[in-house]
């Protein structure tokens, strides 16, 4: 069996569902529009901030704000893209098509992330343009020190936020369940764990505030965040790896 | 060039237990090129599992199935030796059936042409392009018999394929696996219908609760299995019955007043009845069905009986006395 073929056949089947185009247009879109809009936003209040709030005024991170939405479809992206095979009971006739379940799961893994790094890129580059276009007088540049990293980590984030949930679907395997997890979580409760005093060092290793990190050009002062940008990614990367490891040990040992 | 050998499926001391329950037990049979085998039970005898482990979707607890004198996960693209319609509905609704195919042809390196081979031969080029959600029921399992087809493999299973088939797509599926079977092929096919069997199997393997319960040709079956009988109505029971006792004919009394004689030729009997002026209300030559005779074989391995048996009471009956 050749991997090759198999990518083929994940290519196909990946172009050919609507669910591809609505969830990764949905990413895209509200990604830009509210990166624009709370750059517009932020543009307007910066003369009202105060020194300490001027220091830390992070452009380049601002332009990134329509992430913290737009993940959630790439979110419904990774699940959908694994879950539809059992959900629809195509799972049994790809697997007789493809016995070799790790050959199975990897190709599909890599279309899918491979699609997810291409459109998270280029929503990056675009949110960032966009939005310092809004910020006017306030903008950052490209070429200033960071800058390039965090666009860059932008996209590379989308992708893992992507690749977190395949991994978690291919445990689940419900499309329900997954969703139903993945969606507070992200939306809720990592948010909720970083803003209480008391369960803060714990939420700063969740995924996507370690991974988000990345992001961010100026750290704010008396920051105390235990790792750097690419060290945040790292760990965004062991979840990664943690949620495709128990997807493939699970599909390995349950029957079909 | 495949030897005639190479594509049997051989199971040996096959075992599925889900939890306490034994699914799958013990099986052992091998099933032969050139003909249709039927696999046949009642519902929930194994059958649909015991297909899952042929195509290495359910893990056995015990035991082995071997294609072509390999595991199913050793096979280099399985769809060219082995093709399978186990559920006409394990189909993503939102892809056509073009690009269903094609993916599945992809996967093994099945070239594209042969998607338009398979969809012409099961009929369904002209919705081709649909997608599979908007498919009756008969056009899904044309879907599913175009995927078995895809590899032109050797080997072809079915999953009880007539079920929710319009009749002229029955006779269409018939002809099929009897075409299949002619060109040498191994066929092997599920059902829970004797007469469907009847119909179009060569050879028969029975299972009841996991169990084999016959491993036979169709013929030899028939042969074993149809008892012929004579049916008698007498106002005269008790004279009969000592006068067949007589002749060392033993008869058995089938319930109001209806005497059954296994293997009596009806001749004989009347001549019987004659000479001793006992006068006869039915004298009849009976064949039971092959239907009757699987329900025999199968009766103690039935899972889910009907108690047809017991009398239903009215509902409550119990607690309406109020004791």
């Amino acid at each position: 069996m050749a991997a090759t073929q198999v990518i083929r056949s994940e290519w196909t089947k990946i172009r050919s569902v609507a669910s591809t185009v609505w969830t990764l247009s949905l990413a895209v879109v509200v990604t830009l529009a509210l990166s624009m809009l709370i750059s517009a936003l932020s543009a307007n209040e910066f003369d009202k901030l105060n020194a300490q709030d001027r220091s830390d005024f992070d452009p380049t991170f601002i332009s990134f704000a329509g992430m913290t939405l737009g993940q959630l479809a790439m979110i419904v992206f990774g699940v959908l893209v694994v879950s539809n095979e059992y959900s629809s009971g195509m799972i049994r006739t790809s697997l007789a098509a493809v016995p070799q379940r790790g050959t199975f799961l990897f190709s599909k893994v890599a279309v899918a992330t491979g699609l997810a790094l291409v459109v998270g890129m280029a929503t990056s580059f675009a949110a960032f343009f966009l939005g310092q276009a809004m910020l006017g007088e306030h903008r950052a540049q490209l070429g200033d020190t960071g800058v390039l990293r965090a666009v860059v980590g932008g996209g590379l984030y989308m992708t893992l936020i992507a690749m977190f949930s395949m991994g978690v679907a291919a445990m689940l395997r419900s499309p329900m369940l997954g969703l139903g997890i993945l969606m507070p979580f992200f939306f809720l409760i990592s948010n909720i764990l970083g803003n209480v005093d008391a369960t803060r060092k714990v939420g700063r290793f969740l995924p996507d505030q370690a991974g988000s990190r990345i992001m961010q050009v100026v750290t704010p002062v008396g920051d105390d965040t235990p790792y750097g940008p690419w060290g945040g990614l790292g760990i965004m990367a062991l979840w990664v790896i943690a949620a495709l490891g128990g997807g493939y040990a699970l599909l390995k040992r349950r029957d079909a | 060039m495949r030897s005639s050998v190479a594509c049997m499926i051989e199971l040996e001391g096959l075992t599925k237990r889900y939890g306490g329950k034994l699914a799958v037990d013990n099986l052992t049979f091998t099933v032969r090129p050139g003909v249709v085998t039927g696999f046949l039970g009642p519902n929930g005898a194994g059958k649909s599992t015991t297909m899952r482990m042929m195509l290495g979707l359910d893990r056995p607890t015990a035991g082995d199935v071997r294609i072509d004198g390999r595991h199913y996960d050793r096979l280099t693209d399985p769809l060219k030796y082995i093709g399978a319609l186990l559920d006409a509905k394990a189909v993503h609704g939102g892809r056509s059936a073009h690009n269903h195919l094609l993916c599945l042809a992809q996967s093994n390196g099945i070239p594209a042409r042969r998607v338009h081979e398979v969809l012409d031969a099961v009929g369904l080029t002209a919705v081709a392009r649909k997608k599979a959600k908007g498919f009756s029921y008969g056009m899904g399992q044309r879907l599913g018999i175009a995927a078995a087809l895809l590899g032109d493999p050797q080997i072809l299973m079915f999953d009880e394929p007539v079920n929710g088939l319009d009749p002229e797509g029955i006779h269409w599926i018939r002809h099929l696996m009897k075409s299949l079977a002619a060109q040498g092929r191994t066929v092997f096919v599920s059902s829970h219908l004797m007469s469907e069997m009847a119909l179009t199997a060569d050879h028969l393997v029975v299972i009841g609760q996991g169990r084999l319960l016959a491993d036979t040709s169709m013929a030899g079956f028939i042969a074993q299995n149809s008892r012929s009988y004579v049916r008698i109505r007498t106002p005269q029971r008790e004279r009969l019955l000592d006068v067949l006792h007589e002749a060392g004919i033993t008869a058995v009394e089938s319930g109001s007043g209806v005497l059954e004689i296994d293997g009596g030729k009806p001749e004989r009997i009347g001549e019987l009845a004659a000479q001793h002026h006992i006068v006869l209300h039915e004298l009849s030559p009976q064949q039971a069905s092959l239907e009757e005779a699987f329900m025999q074989l199968t009766a103690e391995s039935v899972e889910y009986h009907a108690h047809t048996d017991t009398p239903a009471r009215p509902w409550g009956a119990d607690w309406q006395k109020g004791d």
